[in-house]
């Protein structure tokens, strides 16, 4: 019950993106279309959980002087492995992510769950923090890209969804949708939407 | 042990960057076939797309063999230099040279019995570099001194980062597919290249195309890299061979 809670509370109640507003940059950069979104997303999910999992294995040994250098080499490490993968099994995908899988090593929610979370729990708990605040994040991703991508371009996926007939009658794909700006915008309605679902998040 | 001390944060950094850096060889030199495999395939994806080949990265290879029937190295001049292998050739560490020491990269194809010369070009969009290949079909009823390769059969171009929905759209057939029979010599045989024009293109012109709208520091990049890329090549498509 507890460590499904680990992994359910991220999902909605500290959603990384729009309760706790980290890793706001690489949503907006990435949510363009689906595919990228989703691959990002699980890269995420792997590199959470995995850094969570190896921290709290050695968390009684880390120097504390030291704590944020090792946990940043152990980031850092486990993203490049995935850039390296990505590179070399999903070509496409990875040349439209571009840096931002790199810039994975930067994302907030990482050093927030490493520091607060692995450094003082075991490590089953820990990885399965990791593994919800990944998908907490994922869960954000895939709900902008898949918003974007159908006003924006009218296809998931990459396959075309809005029929050819609404185009003749005059309906046209939103550019804004494409560009940051109407991320940033979408994300603010996702949140609202939330909140005003879920009554708990509303600050007094 | 005390986690405290000097001594053990040495030693625990050292050891844990050696872990590190030992894991990152593994995985790089484990995954470096696949990935330069990857580039390899791309790029015969993109000189077959220029022909008007429909590629998937699983055919590529096969395609590519089967209408690529040869590649060489060209200087300035039109004099093929030998030693260098076209397909390794690094465009934009070309393009940094001096105009004349560039060493130019040219394909050969066979498709329905027609020749045709595939070569690249690179250069600067808005944001980072833009690149593409054209094909050109070979006319033999040309007199002597006038270009044997002048007609555009078909381009590809790419780009790393242009904006969506406006520069980024150069990759798009719409773009791409007006270049189709355009010529970069004139009846006098005079190199004017392809010009992309802001507001519309003149239909009767066999040298203009449609710049994008929204998209004129990627479209003047684009002219840019087809004026400099192409000039080069000039005297071995003149050349009677």
């Amino acid at each position: 019950m507890k460590n499904l809670k680990l992994i359910l509370n991220p999902l909605n109640d500290e959603n990384p993106i729009t309760v706790q507003v980290l890793g706001i940059c690489s949503a907006l950069a990435v949510t363009v279309q689906m595919k990228p979104a989703i691959v990002m997303a699980l890269s995420v999910i792997v590199v959470t959980a995995f850094s969570n999992l190896i921290i709290s294995l050695g968390r009684n040994t880390i120097p504390p002087r030291i704590r944020i250098i090792v946990q940043l080499v152990v980031v850092a490490f486990l993203v490049i492995v995935v850039d390296q993968v990505l590179k070399a099994y999903v070509y496409d995908v990875s040349k439209k992510l571009s840096v931002f899988v790199g810039l994975i090593i930067t994302n907030c929610i990482l050093m927030g769950r490493l520091e607060a979370f692995a450094m003082a729990n075991k490590p089953w708990a820990s990885f399965l923090d990791g593994i919800g605040n990944g998908a907490g994040y994922g869960l954000i991703l895939v709900a902008l890209s898949t918003l974007r991508e159908l006003l924006g371009s009218g296809s998931l996926m990459g396959y075309q969804v809005v029929p050819d007939s609404f185009y003749r009658i005059g309906y046209m794909d939103n550019g804004m949708m494409i560009l940051p700006p109407m991320a940033l915008i979408t994300i603010g309605i996702i949140i609202w939407l939330q909140r005003g679902f879920n009554r708990k998040l509303i600050e007094k | 042990m005390n986690v405290q001390s000097n001594k053990y944060t040495f030693i625990y950094s050292t050891v844990i960057v050696l872990i590190v850096a030992t894991g990152l060889a593994v995985v790089s030199t484990a995954l470096q076939p696949a990935q330069v495999k990857n580039v390899e395939v791309e790029k015969k994806q993109n000189i077959l797309t220029s022909l008007r080949v429909q590629t998937a990265p699983t055919n590529a290879d096969n395609l590519y063999s089967q209408f690529v029937t040869g590649s060489f190295v060209l200087n300035r001049k039109g004099e093929k230099v030998s030693g260098i292998d076209p397909f390794e050739i690094n465009l934009r560490e070309e393009m940094k040279k001096p105009a004349g020491e560039r060493n130019l990269p040219v394909f050969e194809a066979l498709k329905n019995d027609s020749s045709f010369l595939v070569i690249p070009v690179y250069g600067k969009g808005l944001w980072g570099p833009i690149w593409g290949y054209i094909s050109f079909l070979r006319d033999d009823s040309v007199t002597t001194g006038d270009p044997h390769f002048n007609t555009i059969y078909g381009v590809m171009f790419d780009h790393k980062g242009e904006t969506p929905g406006l520069g980024a759209e150069i990759n798009q057939p719409f773009f791409m597919v007006p270049f189709r029979g355009k010529t970069i010599f004139d009846e006098r045989g005079n190199f004017v290249s392809i010009e992309v024009v802001k507001g519309g293109a003149d239909p009767s012109s066999r040298h203009q195309v449609d710049a994008i709208s929204g998209g004129t520091i990627t479209s003047k990049g684009l002219q840019a890299m087809l004026d400099s890329s192409l000039i080069s090549y000039q005297t071995y498509f003149k050349m009677n061979n």
